[in-house]
């Protein structure tokens, strides 16, 4: 009977094979040529010229002084931004004040605007011609290429990026578990470390992860306020540029393969983290796992 | 604890959600706070509580001035709506986490023969290991309750306690509370646009409206003798019949029905469903019947006046009617109020 031949179900829309195996090739070959294949070429250029020469640019002074001071850039800025960001997403969320909405708009800001805009700004207010630089000046404070200036410059580029992790997830879990443990005669501190932080610990950890990735990243904004001083106030970023523009191909791919492999490190620990987090808090309350998704 | 709350204002902005409240609370009372939504209950619970401030008025607890007390000292066990059950946290660890953090310090031991007590109260023994993920919402609310009362708390103030439970649940746990209450005799206010809850539930019901009390006392109080058009609205299904008295009258379309104390002039005849009856003669209101609805109990009758107002009444289940029909719709009590 033809009903037999009839009885194949039209498929759901994108439930077609050929749909299906189209766009995962989409996806896959985009992914292969807009990201792995320069990192691949990152790490190939690197040792282009050999073991030998990789090590020697690693090894440079220039290069490790470098590296140093993009760590320590992020040591400063990240734990910084943390700290906002926790305390701009608590006050956004779990307070009513007014200009509230003005303080959100304002936080995102830094998104928004160009680095290379924030740096020429950090000039005006700090530079010898800005607003506080001649004060700054009679007391022999450095802050324009030097290093406060880049931590400073990195910490404006990236100050959203905890809090706008937080603030979906903390304005989605309201304030009712804070007030529970209010009612039951907790602190703040305690409700803070005890209830709040818990709750929020993997958007917090992401968005320090994100915050890290940037810091140590960051080009445009500290391109402009760090003078690029080799070796006093080159970041990473900055080196490789300089390299690149001295020819030194190699010696640049060298440094960004380092970048490159911070970058991956941290989303590899951030993985780690969750997973081994995850394992040991076992099932958390569906409505706050699925909070945690769409935050992230 | 007694609680008293003398002429207690809130405003939000520009909304005066709380209007010149006052209200006493006897101890070991279990009080309702019954309205609509915008009704402003939850803002005086809220303020019992702590987690609000008054704007105007005091609240006492006892004789102590309790208005400026902040939450945490306040000494009040608090059930969200929501439960807000600390999810990272197992159901033992939620009921200790009031006394963990208090500071009246305590013996490990003695939080755990505590927890242990209070699952017993709340019917969860063998649950403490769990995590409020995986138990159901029932069980949230008594875990809820259960972390409430582990710090002894002076008043225990319910918000919409079984409002997002379905229907059996909410009634079991409705007898259930009672008996709690009956056990532990805790001063208990709790908050609910549940009429049938309300009256299930409390000792005195306090009706509110726009920000005031409109109405208080015992369910049997607010049920047979309810004060006004909006109060008998409020607790059930009600009808209006448009009427006039005359001479201790009231006259709704050729029925009557004694009234005292109001004047002559327009008035609101109010009948619940089961205060009005059909028959096929007069004397009564001449309607037709547009639908009836059978139910277990008995059949419900959805009729239309002669001057067009929808009426809706309970008869007997052996009664004939039918859509179609036409007859009188009689009176057999009904409360009536003066317009205006």
């Amino acid at each position: 009977m033809s009903a037999i031949a009839t009885r194949r179900k039209p498929p759901r829309i994108g439930d077609g094979p050929v749909f299906r195996r189209s766009l995962i090739g989409v996806v896959l070959v985009l992914v292969a040529i807009l990201i792995l294949a320069p990192l691949i070429i990152i790490g190939v250029e690197a040792f282009s010229k050999g073991w030998q020469v990789y090590r020697d640019t690693i090894a440079h002074p220039d290069t490790r002084h470098a590296i140093m001071l993009t760590v320590l850039t992020a040591l400063v800025a990240v734990p910084v931004n943390t700290a906002f960001g926790i305390a701009a997403a608590w006050a956004i969320t779990k307070f009513d004040f007014w200009g509230r909405r003005f303080l959100l708009v304002v936080i995102e800001i830094p998104f928004s605007i160009s680095p290379i805009v924030a740096g020429v700004a950090y000039l005006f207010v700090y530079g010898l011609q800005g607003i506080f630089g001649p004060v700054l000046d009679a007391y022999g404070i450095k802050i324009l290429f030097a290093i406060p200036g880049i931590i400073l410059a990195s910490m404006f580029v990236t100050a959203p990026f905890v809090a706008r992790e937080l603030i979906p997830l903390m304005q989605a879990q309201g304030r009712d578990l804070e007030e529970a443990a209010t009612s039951l005669g907790a602190s703040g501190w305690r409700t803070f470390f005890a209830v709040t932080l818990p709750n929020v610990k993997w958007a917090l950890l992401y968005g320090v992860v994100l915050c890290n990735a940037r810091v140590m990243g960051e080009f445009g904004a500290v391109s402009v306020v760090s003078g690029n001083i080799r070796g006093q106030t080159n970041t990473l970023p900055l080196h490789i540029e300089l390299l690149y523009h001295d020819y030194q191909a190699a010696g640049a791919f060298a440094s960004a393969s380092i970048l490159a492999l911070i970058a991956v490190f941290t989303i590899i620990a951030k993985v780690a983290l969750e997973r081994q987090g995850a394992g040991r808090v076992r099932p958390r309350a569906p409505e706050a796992a699925n909070l945690a998704e769409k935050a992230s | 604890m007694k609680i008293r709350l003398d002429h207690v204002v809130k405003t939000f902005e520009t909304f005066r959600a709380v209007r010149d409240v006052s209200l006493e609370i006897e101890s070991g009372e279990l009080v309702a706070l019954l309205g609509p939504s915008g009704s402003g209950k939850t803002t005086i619970l809220r303020m019992v509580a702590g987690l609000e401030y008054a704007d105007g008025g005091h609240i006492y607890f006892g004789e102590q001035d309790a208005t400026g007390i902040p939450v945490r000292d306040r000494g009040v066990g608090f059930v969200f709506q929501h439960y807000a059950l600390f999810p990272h946290m197992t159901v033992a660890e939620n009921i200790a986490f009031g006394m963990k953090v208090s500071k009246v310090k305590r013996e490990k031991a003695a939080i755990d023969t505590r927890v242990g007590e209070l699952l017993r109260l709340v019917r969860l023994e063998g649950l403490g290991d769990r995590f409020p993920a995986q138990i159901s919402g029932g069980q949230r609310q008594r875990v809820a309750l259960a972390r409430a009362l582990a710090v002894d708390p002076k008043v225990l103030l319910l918000d919409e306690p079984f409002g997002a439970l379905d229907a059996n649940v909410r009634r079991d746990l409705r007898r259930w509370l009672r008996e709690i209450h009956s056990e532990l005799g805790i001063t208990t206010l709790f908050v609910t646009h549940d009429q049938e809850e309300a009256l299930d539930l409390a000792d005195r019901v306090v009706i509110l409206k726009d920000g005031h009390i409109v109405q208080q006392g015992t369910p049997e109080e607010v049920c047979r003798d309810p004060g006004s058009a909006f109060v008998m609205k409020f607790l059930g299904d009600a009808n209006m019949i448009a009427a006039e008295v005359r001479d201790g009258k009231a006259y709704a379309g050729g029925a009557a029905i004694e009234v005292s104390g109001l004047a002559d002039g327009k008035a609101e005849l109010y009948a619940r469903p089961a205060d009005l009856d059909w028959s096929p003669q007069g004397p009564g209101i001449p309607a037709s019947i547009n639908r009836v609805l059978d139910r277990p109990g008995g059949r419900r009758v959805l009729a239309t006046t002669e001057a067009g107002e929808h009426l809706e009444f309970d008869v007997e289940p052996e009664r004939v009617v039918k859509a179609g029909d036409g007859g009188f719709v009689t009176l057999r009590r009904a409360k009536v109020f003066a317009i205006g």
